[in-house]
């Protein structure tokens, strides 16, 4: 396999994981604009741990990912009181203030970045980004999903049913924020440095992009969405400096033809039908 | 010290104050969080440097800007906004989006990714009063801005087109009840947040005397949070958001450090946002999507 091949098949696994982190708390009807924060907090964290304390990374690279999870469950019971467009402020501005506290944290290099000793090769992260697609899976078919489509569709009944709405709220929240935490350890330790600036916004708002250009109804849209996102401008490659032109006039176009994404409910039905008849 | 940095954090803050309240008209009356309006700053700085720089007089600059701005709003409106009704509340917010990163794209492409140099159009003088040096061009689009704010209220409040503005943002069914055209009010809303986020830009570009084709980005999310702080759907409330936002920024660069910015301004914002959601001045949302 070709040097730009694996690092656009790289940068893809890191995009697939990003959009599952973002596609969780969407599940329970929150748009969080805040991911690259989370990612941030996985990536220095385990990054910490394996240059200071010399663990290897398939320890740190976890527990960053916890860490990162935890920093949800903490941060998301204040920002969770908030819903609708207000959390989704709340998390972009939560985005915003983790960096920027990290960018000035001279203990990981401040500004200047982060070097990481230790490395995870192309496969470990493309094994990594398979493991969290098929985590996602078997989420989707769990009582947990149903829940928090029940809360995403209507909080109030969901509540009258007896499902504890805040509780799958927080939990909806960590769990991507984990997601996002456990993509960013990885990215850390494949490019051996990490850097604060990275983690920015538009890293989250696009993540975003990816995830409701494939579409939410499914399990398979954000997978699809970061591919789309991934390969194409690489094919577009060719018109060079008109391809990100060429390629955001496509997405509005898109969007105006197919609002509800990529992948929906009804494409998938119509895979399952085909299948069934032989 | 202090004084003059106070006084450069209202002059920035009078930036902010313009886009908060482009954003504020298409969130509190269309419930839209138009991720274009930072692009259409872009596009009144760079089309009114890209004019004058073709050697056009700058009001007719300003005016190809502001029409441009107007013009490609009327687009967002069409292939992001119309599409949405009835459909999932997030999707305006990709295509929004799209325009952003297309603007930027195709101002690069003509222009460039460097810094461009914005001619200096008013002549280089300063009040001093008192030890404090206030700059020409500052003093003027402070009292621009607030001028057209000042307005804008007046027209929301007291003119007939403003109550039906006030109508819809009440409750869309009502107004369509009432007899107000929907389909000919909005592209009229999305022309006038465009104007004022291109006459921010232009008036940036003028103050700074930079302009880039990413010049929207830094600017415009400092105005989403102006908007939240001050709270959404609330002109006054844009205003004091813009304000504090600008003092805040300022004031965190000259005092604590320049990298401390993010965490002073956004910090401001979560804080706002945990505490008093619907921000300083604004009521509590009895209904919003997204």
């Amino acid at each position: 396999m070709s040097g730009y091949l694996t690092g656009v098949l790289v940068v893809l696994a890191f995009n697939v994981m990003a959009a599952y982190a973002v596609y969780l708390p969407m599940a329970a009807g929150q748009l969080n604009l805040g991911i690259a924060g989370f990612m941030a907090i996985g990536a220095y964290a385990s990054a910490f741990l394996t240059n200071e304390y010399g663990w290897s990374m398939w320890t740190a690279i976890p527990l960053g990912s916890g860490l990162a999870g935890l920093m949800g469950i903490i941060i998301g019971i204040p920002v969770l009181r908030t819903h609708g467009i207000y959390l989704a402020m709340a998390t972009f501005a939560l985005g915003q203030v983790i960096s920027a506290v990290f960018l000035n944290l001279e203990v990981v290099g401040g500004a200047a970045g982060y070097p990481v000793s230790d490395y995870a090769s192309p496969q470990v992260v493309w094994a990594a980004a398979a493991g969290v697609v098929v985590l996602m899976l078997y989420i989707s078919r769990t009582r947990f999903a149903l829940c928090l489509t029940a809360v995403k569709s209507d909080a109030t009944v969901a509540d009258l049913l007896g499902v504890s709405v805040r509780g799958m709220q927080v939990a909806a929240f960590a769990l991507g924020a984990a997601v996002a935490g456990f993509g960013g350890g990885l990215y850390a330790h494949h490019y051996n440095f990490v850097e604060a600036q990275h983690f920015n916004v538009l890293l989250s708002v696009f993540t975003v992009l990816y995830v409701l250009f494939g579409g939410t109804q499914t399990v398979w849209g954000p997978l699809v969405g970061a591919a789309f996102f991934t390969l194409v401008p690489e094919l577009l490659r060719a018109s060079d400096q008109w391809r990100y032109a060429v390629f955001a006039a496509f997405i509005i176009l898109f969007m105006a033809v197919r609002p509800q994404g990529l992948v929906t409910t009804s494409l998938m039905t119509l895979f399952r039908r085909r299948r069934v008849t032989p | 010290m202090l004084a003059q940095q106070i006084v450069n954090g209202l002059m920035l803050g009078a930036i902010y104050m313009l886009v908060a309240v482009a954003f504020t008209l298409a969130i509190g009356v269309l419930n839209f969080l138009n991720f274009s309006l930072p692009g259409l700053f872009m596009v009144g700085g760079m089309v009114s440097f890209g004019m004058m720089k073709l050697g056009w007089p700058w009001f007719l600059a300003f005016a190809v800007a502001l029409l441009a701005a107007a013009l490609i709003s009327l687009l967002v409106e069409r292939l992001a906004y119309r599409r949405m009704q009835g459909g999932d509340p997030e999707v305006p917010l990709v295509s929004s989006l799209g325009f952003l990163v297309l603007l930027e794209n195709l101002v690069l492409i003509q222009y460039g990714s460097d810094q461009q140099a914005f001619p200096a159009l008013l002549p280089d003088m300063n009040f001093r009063i008192g030890g404090l040096v206030i700059g020409m061009a500052q003093v003027l689009s402070l009292a621009v801005s607030l001028a057209l704010v000042f307005w804008l209220s007046r027209f929301l409040k007291a003119t007939n087109a403003g109550r039906r503005i006030r109508t819809v943002a009440e409750s869309r069914e009502t107004a369509l009840l009432m007899g107000i055209d929907i389909s000919r009010l909005v592209p009229q809303l999305f022309v006038a947040s465009a104007l004022l986020a291109a006459f921010a830009g232009i008036l940036f570009a003028v103050n700074y005397q930079q302009v880039s084709p990413f010049m929207g980005e830094g600017v415009g999310f400092k105005g989403v949070a102006a908007m939240i702080v001050g709270g959404m759907g609330s002109i006054w409330g844009a205003v004091l958001g813009g304000l504090l936002i600008g003092l805040a920024e300022v004031l965190s660069i000259s005092f604590i450090g320049a990298d401390m910015v993010n965490i002073t301004v956004y910090g401001l914002l979560l804080l706002i946002l945990i505490v008093r959601p619907q921000g300083l001045l604004g009521r509590p949302a009895s209904r919003e999507k997204l």
